[in-house]
């Protein structure tokens, strides 16, 4: 008797490649069939007319709307209004200042995301203390010889972008600072906390704009008027401080007692517990719910129209209703969507890797 | 609902306690910063909304640049803040503005309970129907059983209703959101006819299929004068911004365009024109602005007729007809009070 290994046969054909996987996912019982044909049925009728619409029997080029003839989308609409859609009412000939503050924003936050990138602690200062300041002159001017821009001139997403961004910086350290409050053990510092923390999370944000654009101004001695634009900034911060506060009251909850009470018994002061031991913990077990607070400013920034500032939004709804354009109200709303889809794409992404990357083994997740 | 009843209430006194504190000066506040700061919708077919290059144009925006042309000499010294309804009134009263043009309504309400004063009326709005031009339709009369395309929930339907029971007539509304959705539906034949206040009514006609089967029909059924509106108590802006509407129609009244302006300050005899145009010396004296106030306006702004042209007339994509907005010596109702 000869025992002889026989060679490995490949699996049976209709187990492998494309036939396979579809086999194993999309075909793997009768009722699955049915749910995969119908589905790419439903697919199929939606997204053909959708393509169509959008990509094959679009317009791209023109100026006016009687270039709009396909019957598609008349994306000429969005092309002649992009520099709107973009700057707002800022003076043309000065828009490079907002380019120039979206590209230094844009490379500081690289520096900062990119690991192999070094010297963090520079791009941290830079990005913290001297861009604020590098951006409020050049997008306000009146200094270096640059122009002064009022705020009423500012517009579409780089308004955005300005309640967006400076929201988010300052709504995280707020919020933290508030967190640690409502944790304390000092009554007066964690009563103020909660008073806080509990009437600015009860009001709706649409309230907290109104009262800082219609009531603000009918307290303030005569003559003096306050830039809506910083009124808005100052309610949509307060506001996002309060949420954010409870996602990082959250994280430190997260952190087991053991942590606080190894801190103590190692003589650490408490700021040196919490900077030190407990914050570097919680943070990054609150990325997701930071990003989801993020990804909600970013989109409430949106709200701003009904106080009169005109965000991306409300500058793509002005400009469906100039005479010349009216009809192509849905290019623009598109147009609105995507951008914001872009935006809170790249940060859910974003924080999914930085989740990945400061992953050390807490938790349930491998 | 209840909140905002409050809100509206609280603003309401709110604004009309700080009337008070904010008259008189608003002439020399002006001078002093350099533009006339003015409310505007966020975005109106014809009436205000901002173009390609950004700049606001409209009936109403024109207004605003008149007043800017009388009081400092340049009509593009005018800072826009665009306003929602709700918080129009308060704006004003808060000195957040110094003009009001924003397609408001002028009613008793409003002129004496909100601490302003309506300047005039830019533009007589009213609702009304839109039909098919093949119908051969002369009157809402002959709508007897009409099927009528309407906004839901808006006083254009009450309206609608009030004036149809009014008649003795049937008709048989269908409502929908939005006046958009409203007026398409009229498009594809869903209604016989389609209402909602004319200045939209025409805006709307213009994405249907074929805007020139579609016409108004001559009733209409509801009063809405729009027109500026100024703070109380500071009786010298309300004549500034009173008069620079004054000066439009009268420069149209008497032939007076921006393209013919020159020429006629320089050669006109009639002494109206002459008034009009800076001949006779002191008089804007009450109003502590320039001679030349109203050359300045229908130099850089135009008259009324050319503004209504160029923005929902006959030069616009809405093409209203003048109708009662012609003036009174050609069918309408617009007549200025004289300069003299």
């Amino acid at each position: 008797m000869k025992y002889e290994l026989q060679p490995t046969l490949p699996p049976p054909a209709n187990t492998i490649g494309v036939i396979g996987w579809a086999r194993k996912h999309l075909f793997n019982g009768p009722l699955n069939s049915i749910a995969t044909l119908f589905l790419a049925w439903l697919a199929f009728t939606l997204l053909t007319p959708l393509f169509d619409w959008a990509f094959f029997s679009a317009d791209w080029a023109g100026t006016t709307r009687e270039d709009c003839t396909s019957g598609g989308a008349c994306w000429v609409f969005v092309g002649q209004r992009i520099e709107q859609f973009l700057y707002g009412f800022y003076p043309r000939e000065e828009t490079w200042r907002l380019d120039l503050s979206f590209f230094l924003m844009l490379a500081l936050i690289l520096w900062l995301a990119i690991p192999k990138i070094p010297a963090k602690g520079i791009a941290a200062v830079l990005t913290l203390v001297v861009f604020p300041v590098v951006a409020f002159f050049l997008l306000t001017g009146g200094a270096f010889g640059l122009e002064a821009v009022d705020t009423h001139q500012w517009g579409g997403l780089s308004l955005t972008l300005v309640l967006a961004v400076v929201g988010m910086v300052a709504s995280l350290p707020l919020g933290i600072l508030l967190a640690l409050g409502r944790r304390s053990e000092m009554p007066i510092v964690k009563s103020l906390s909660v008073v806080y923390i509990e009437v600015w999370r009860g009001v709706p944000l649409i309230t907290v704009l109104f009262m800082a654009s219609v009531m603000l101004p009918l307290f303030f001695p005569e003559g003096m008027s306050f830039d809506k634009l910083l009124r808005a900034l100052i309610g949509i911060t307060l506001f996002q401080t309060a949420y954010m506060a409870e996602v990082v009251r959250g994280g430190l909850q997260a952190i087991p007692k053991g942590q606080y009470e190894a801190a103590d018994s190692l003589g650490l002061g408490y700021w040196q517990k919490m900077i030190l031991i407990i914050l570097p913990q919680a943070l990054k077990m609150m990325i997701p719910g930071v990003v989801n607070t993020f990804i909600a400013l970013f989109k409430d920034t949106s709200l701003v129209l009904i106080i009169g500032l005109f965000d991306l939004l409300a500058i793509v709804q002005a400009a469906t209703n100039d005479p010349k354009w009216i009809g192509y109200a849905t290019e623009g709303y598109v147009f609105v969507a995507l951008v914001f889809w872009i935006f809170c794409f790249s940060m859910s992404r974003y924080s999914q890797y930085l989740e990945k990357r400061l992953q050390t083994g807490h938790g349930n997740r491998a | 609902m209840l909140r905002k009843a409050f809100i509206a209430t609280a603003t309401l006194s709110l604004a009309a306690a700080a009337t008070g504190a904010q008259a008189a000066g608003t002439l020399d506040a002006v001078k002093e910063q350099g533009y006339v700061q003015c409310g505007v919708t966020s975005g109106v077919p014809g009436f205000s909304v901002p173009d390609e290059q950004g700049n606001w144009v409209g009936l109403d925006v024109d207004v605003c640049r008149a007043v800017a042309a009388a009081a400092l000499g340049d009509a593009s010294k005018v800072k826009y803040t665009p306003l929602n309804a709700k918080e129009r009134f308060t704006a004003l009263a808060s000195g957040e503005i110094d003009v009001l043009s924003r397609v408001t309504t002028w009613t008793l309400t409003r002129d004496t309970q909100l601490g302003i004063n309506f300047a005039g009326v830019n533009y007589y709005d009213g609702q009304g129907f839109m039909v098919k031009k093949d119908l051969g339709l002369t009157s809402v009369k002959e709508l007897d059983g009409a099927t009528i395309c309407v906004q839901s929930g808006t006083t254009t339907e009450l309206n609608m209703a009030d004036y149809f029971r009014t008649h003795g007539l049937e008709h048989t509304p269908v409502v929908f959101d939005t006046n958009e959705q409203a007026a398409t539906a009229f498009d594809t034949g869903r209604c016989d006819a389609f209402t909602t206040d004319l200045s939209q009514a025409y805006g709307l006609r213009t994405r249907m299929t074929d805007p020139s089967s579609v016409v108004a029909l001559p009733e209409v059924i509801s009063k809405e004068p729009l027109g500026p509106s100024v703070r109380q108590g500071d009786d010298q802006w309300f004549n500034i911004v009173k008069w620079s509407l004054n000066a439009m129609l009268n420069a149209e009244e008497l032939g007076v365009t921006s393209a013919n302006v020159d020429e006629m300050k320089a050669s006109s005899e009639n002494p109206s024109v002459k008034r009009l145009l800076g001949g006779e010396a002191g008089l804007a004296e009450g109003m502590g602005i320039s001679d030349d106030w109203a050359y300045q306006i229908v130099k850089q702004v135009g008259n009324y007729g050319e503004s209504f042209d160029r923005n929902v007339g006959k030069d616009s994509p809405q093409n209203i007809d003048r109708g009662i907005n012609n003036l009174w010596n050609n069918g309408g109702i617009m007549y200025a009070a004289p300069i003299r």
